[in-house]
C-alpha cells in the first residue's frame, strides 16, 4: 500500500493571522491561584536565565492545535515550562516523575496535594 | 527626511520557531521604524545564543496583504520583522 | 474541606478563585512538582513566588489609565511617551520590568488596534494579564484581515474616513493605545480623566468613555 503524497505546505497551526473564524468570545474567567503560580514560575525561571519566552512559545507551538483546543492556557504553560526546565537540565524527568507521583498520594484535590 | 524604504518579506516556509507571520510572507511594505538589535528568537527558542539582529517595524497596506478588493485597502498592518527575513524591494502597486 | 489558604487576598480585595475543591488534575500535579523542585534546587523560593504573584496582581489597567490621562493633560509627557514609552512609563513610577513599550496615539483620523496573531503578546507589565478574548483564535485570526468587523463586535463603529492601523505584536515590542480624549472633558484633571480610560480602549477594541456615561 502506498500513502497519499503529503500535502502539508509548511503553515503551522499557531500562525493564524487572516484565517476565518467565528465571533470573538466574550466570556472571561478570573485566574485561580495555581494558574498564577504557573505564571510566576515562568517569569522567575526565565528571569534567572534557565530559558526564554521564545523557548516557552516553541514548545507551545510544538504541542499542536489539539492542545490549544483541549487544554487551558496555563495547563499548556506548565507543560511548556516543565519541558524547557528539563531541556535546560534544571531537574531530570525522573525527578519530576517521582515528585508528581508523590504529590498525587497527598490527596484528591489541589488544596490537599499542595503542602 | 529620508526616502521611504520598501522591504519584501521572504516567502520561506521553514519548520520550527519563527516570528514572521505567514500572511505577510512575500508581501512588500515600508519601514516604519528600525528597532533593536535584538537576539534572534529562532535561536533563543532552542536555548542557543541568538545573533543580535535589527528588528524592523514594517507597515503594509490591506490592499498589499489581502488584495485590491479588500473593503478598506488603505487601512494598514504593522508588524515587527527581523532583518534576515527582509529584502529591499520596489514600491508595491499603488494602494 | 481543606483549603489552600494563600496569605493574602488579591489587590482588588477579592479572594482568589477557588481551585482546590476540584479533583487534582495532572497539570496541577505537575505545577506543584515543578514548583517544589525549583525551590529545592535553589532556583527560587516560596516567598519569591508569592512576591511575583503580588507584583503581577498589582499591574492592572488602572496603571495604563493613569499614563493615558497624563498624556492627555501634559503635552511634554505625551511627547516623551510617543518617543519612548518604556522610559516614560518608568519615569512615571511604574515597574514594567524589561518590557519594551510603544505607545500608539489615536487621533480624529487614525484608530490603532493591537493583536498578536502568533501567540498572545500583551503589555502585561503595565496593564496586567490579558483578557481571555485577546488570546482567542477568533481575535488572533480575524483582526489583521477584518479589523472593522472585529471592532464592530466590540461596539466600535468607525467612519470610513478613519484609517485603521492594526499592529501585530510579533516580536520584542509591546503596545499600548492612547485613545482619543473624549469631548466634553475640558478642564478635567488627570485623576478625573482616568475614570474614562478602559482596558479595551488601550488595546484599541474600545474608545474612552464619554463623560455622560462614565
Amino acid at each position: 500500500m502506498t500513502k497519499e503524497p503529503n500535502t502539508f505546505d509548511g503553515r503551522r497551526w499557531h500562525d493564524m493571522g487572516g484565517e476565518a473564524a467565528g465571533p470573538v468570545p466574550t466570556d472571561q474567567h478570573d485566574f485561580s491561584l495555581w494558574e498564577k503560580r504557573v505564571d510566576a514560575l515562568m517569569i522567575l525561571a526565565s528571569t534567572k536565565g534557565h530559558f526564554t519566552v521564545d523557548g516557552l512559545r516553541r514548545v507551545l507551538e510544538d504541542m499542536g492545535p489539539e492542545a490549544f483546543e483541549t487544554m487551558t492556557y496555563y495547563e499548556r504553560w506548565i507543560a511548556s515550562v516543565n519541558q524547557n526546565l528539563i531541556e535546560a537540565g534544571v531537574y531530570s524527568t525522573a525527578e519530576l516523575a517521582q515528585r508528581m507521583s508523590e504529590v498525587a498520594t497527598r490527596g484528591a484535590t489541589y488544596g490537599e496535594a499542595n503542602q | 527626511m529620508s526616502a521611504t524604504q520598501f522591504m519584501r518579506v521572504r516567502a520561506d516556509m521553514p519548520p520550527g520557531h519563527v516570528r514572521t507571520p505567514i500572511y505577510l510572507r512575500g508581501k512588500t511594505g515600508w519601514v516604519e521604524r528600525t528597532l533593536g538589535p535584538f537576539p534572534n528568537p529562532e535561536a533563543l527558542a532552542y536555548g542557543l545564543e541568538g545573533e543580535a539582529l535589527p528588528l524592523m517595524r514594517v507597515r503594509f497596506t490591506m490592499a498589499e496583504v489581502w488584495g485590491a478588493d479588500t473593503p478598506h485597502p488603505d487601512d494598514t498592518i504593522d508588524a515587527e520583522i527581523y532583518a534576515h527575513w527582509l529584502e529591499p524591494a520596489e514600491a508595491p502597486h499603488a494602494p | 474541606m481543606p483549603h489552600d489558604h494563600h496569605d493574602h487576598l488579591s489587590p482588588s480585595g477579592h479572594p482568589y478563585r477557588a481551585d482546590d475543591d476540584h479533583p487534582l488534575t495532572y497539570w496541577q500535579q505537575m505545577e506543584i512538582a515543578v514548583r517544589e523542585l525549583l525551590i529545592e534546587k535553589g532556583v527560587t523560593t516560596a516567598a519569591e513566588i508569592n512576591a511575583q504573584i503580588d507584583a503581577m496582581d498589582a499591574r492592572t489597567p488602572a496603571n495604563g489609565a493613569a499614563v493615558v490621562a497624563r498624556a492627555w493633560t501634559d503635552p511634554a509627557f505625551r511627547d516623551a511617551l510617543l518617543k519612548d514609552a518604556s522610559i516614560a512609563t518608568r519615569d512615571m513610577g511604574f515597574d514594567i520590568g524589561p518590557m519594551k513599550l510603544i505607545a500608539l496615539e489615536n487621533t480624529a483620523d487614525i484608530h490603532n488596534v493591537v493583536v498578536c496573531t502568533l501567540c498572545s503578546c500583551y503589555p502585561r507589565n503595565l496593564l496586567g494579564l490579558p483578557p481571555d478574548w485577546y488570546k482567542s483564535r477568533a481575535y488572533r485570526s480575524r483582526t489583521v484581515k477584518e479589523p472593522r468587523k472585529v471592532l464592530a463586535e466590540f461596539g466600535v463603529d468607525l467612519l470610513d474616513t478613519t484609517q485603521v492601523r492594526v499592529h501585530d505584536s510579533t516580536a520584542d515590542m509591546r503596545y499600548v493605545v492612547i485613545p482619543a480624549r473624549p469631548a466634553g472633558t475640558d478642564g478635567w484633571d488627570a485623576d478625573r480623566l482616568t475614570t474614562l480610560v478602559t482596558r479595551d480602549s488601550m488595546i484599541g477594541t474600545g474608545l474612552a468613555k464619554t463623560p455622560d456615561i462614565a
